[in-house]
């Protein structure tokens, strides 16, 4: 007679598939990160508490290097650019061609003189990059962004009304993206620029930084989660 | 396929053949599977936080009249922003002799606004910001993230230099910097 014997079957578990799977999934994940648009001009900005995420559609992008050199970027929703330079065009006689403005449009980004945009729009778009001197915002009087924001104006008042589902009414959203270093008359330049023309609401682009904890925006940000949670 | 078997242990043996110790090839993979999770935590964690955020600023407009803002002088609250981040702040009007305006750093003026906001109405309380020229954009987005952290609704920032008060601010950027003070 006999215990009865249970047989006795191994324990280890083979962990093959698992790795399978992990892998297959790190390599998903690896591919679906959407790196930053490559930045021909490095600008690092500046962290806030600001918890709304920057727009991407519809935007016209201001930014300010380090150097106090003021670009623009516009995504050309509804043709906006295109009014925009045209507008230019026409008021101060570039004496551009439709297949420039066209190129101008498919410009990575805008950094030259009003006078200098003939020139520019030649340039292969490798070449754009490289010859970007920026566009002056000296002072009140050397003020070309002002300009550049007035036909931004007269092109989105010609095209306000096309798209009804946008709560800006289809026109579009101002950004400004500013380096850490960038000193203030500049910035009061640019600001100045867009309060001229009628343009009294803009975003700032930030980097994302954790409300301090103890706070009051932190301790108002509480009673709302209470409040959401009950 | 999971790996080679070669743990000839319990085989016959061969015919004169003297086996030594035969060792184990078998690999444990978990650790390559923690490794493998962890790598994709990170990855599912950072594709989301890449975003940069908006931070929102209204200016007034400057064609309107401005005067029909009146701002209580108990309840305002002047913040000058110099160089080399340094701040410097006055409540209420401006003595001729710059004696009421106090040197501060970005790290102090949480508590200095936290202070105001605790000794006057919130119906008056007002907090002016002057950008000088040494400013950095830096110094004005921290200053206006400060509000926003300390829950100040109302303020300005004033952007037209006016030489009065930047003649102010340099004076007052000379008086720290023989002070061999710098805020961080």
């Amino acid at each position: 007679m006999g215990r009865a014997k249970l047989p006795r079957k191994s324990t280890a578990i083979d962990m093959t598939p698992f790795c399978d799977v992990a892998f297959l999934l790190l390599t998903f994940f690896i591919l679906t990160t959407k790196f930053k648009p490559d930045q021909k001009i490095p600008i690092n900005t500046p962290t806030s508490v600001a918890n709304k995420v920057v727009p991407e559609k519809n935007i016209i992008m201001i930014s300010l290097d380090k150097n106090g050199k003021a670009f623009l970027n516009c995504d050309n929703q509804n043709g906006v650019l295109q009014s925009a330079i045209e507008n230019l065009n026409s008021t101060y006689n570039l004496g551009l061609q439709p297949g420039e403005i066209a190129r101008l449009v498919k410009a990575p980004i805008i950094g030259t003189s009003i006078q200098g945009l003939k020139q520019y729009s030649q340039l292969p778009v490798q070449a754009m990059n490289d010859s970007l001197s920026g566009i002056p915002i000296k002072d009140s009087t050397g003020n070309e962004l002002t300009a550049w924001m007035k036909a931004f104006v007269a092109a989105a008042g010609d095209v306000a009304g096309d798209v009804t589902d946008d709560p800006n009414g289809g026109a579009p959203v101002v950004i400004l993206k500013g380096d850490n270093l960038a000193k203030f008359p500049q910035f009061k330049n640019v600001i100045a620029a867009l309060t001229e023309n009628g343009i009294l609401k803009f975003q700032m682009v930030t980097n994302p930084e954790a409300v301090p904890v103890g706070s009051e925006l932190w301790k108002k940000a509480q009673i709302v989660k209470q409040t959401a949670a009950n | 396929m999971a790996d080679i078997d070669t743990s000839g242990g319990g085989h016959k043996k061969g015919p004169g053949v003297k086996k030594g110790k035969k060792l184990s090839t078998r690999v444990d993979l978990t650790p390559m599977v923690d490794l493998g999770f962890l790598l994709i935590t990170f990855f599912m964690f950072t594709t989301t936080m890449s975003q940069p955020t908006a931070m929102h600023l209204n200016m007034p407009d400057d064609n309107k009249n401005t005067n029909d803002q009146k701002v209580k002088e108990s309840g305002s609250l002047t913040i000058w922003l110099g160089k080399n981040n340094n701040i410097y702040y006055y409540d209420g009007i401006l003595k001729p002799d710059l004696s009421n305006v106090v040197t501060t750093n970005f790290k102090d003026i949480r508590q200095v606004v936290l202070n105001k906001k605790a000794t006057t109405d919130t119906a008056d309380l007002f907090m002016i910001v002057m950008p000088g020229n040494q400013s950095t954009y830096k110094n004005i987005i921290d200053i206006l993230d400060e509000f926003s952290i300390d829950a100040v609704d109302r303020y300005a920032l004033v952007n037209k230099v006016d030489p009065g008060y930047e003649a102010n601010i340099e004076k007052m950027d000379a008086a720290a910097e023989s002070a061999g003070q710098t805020g961080k």
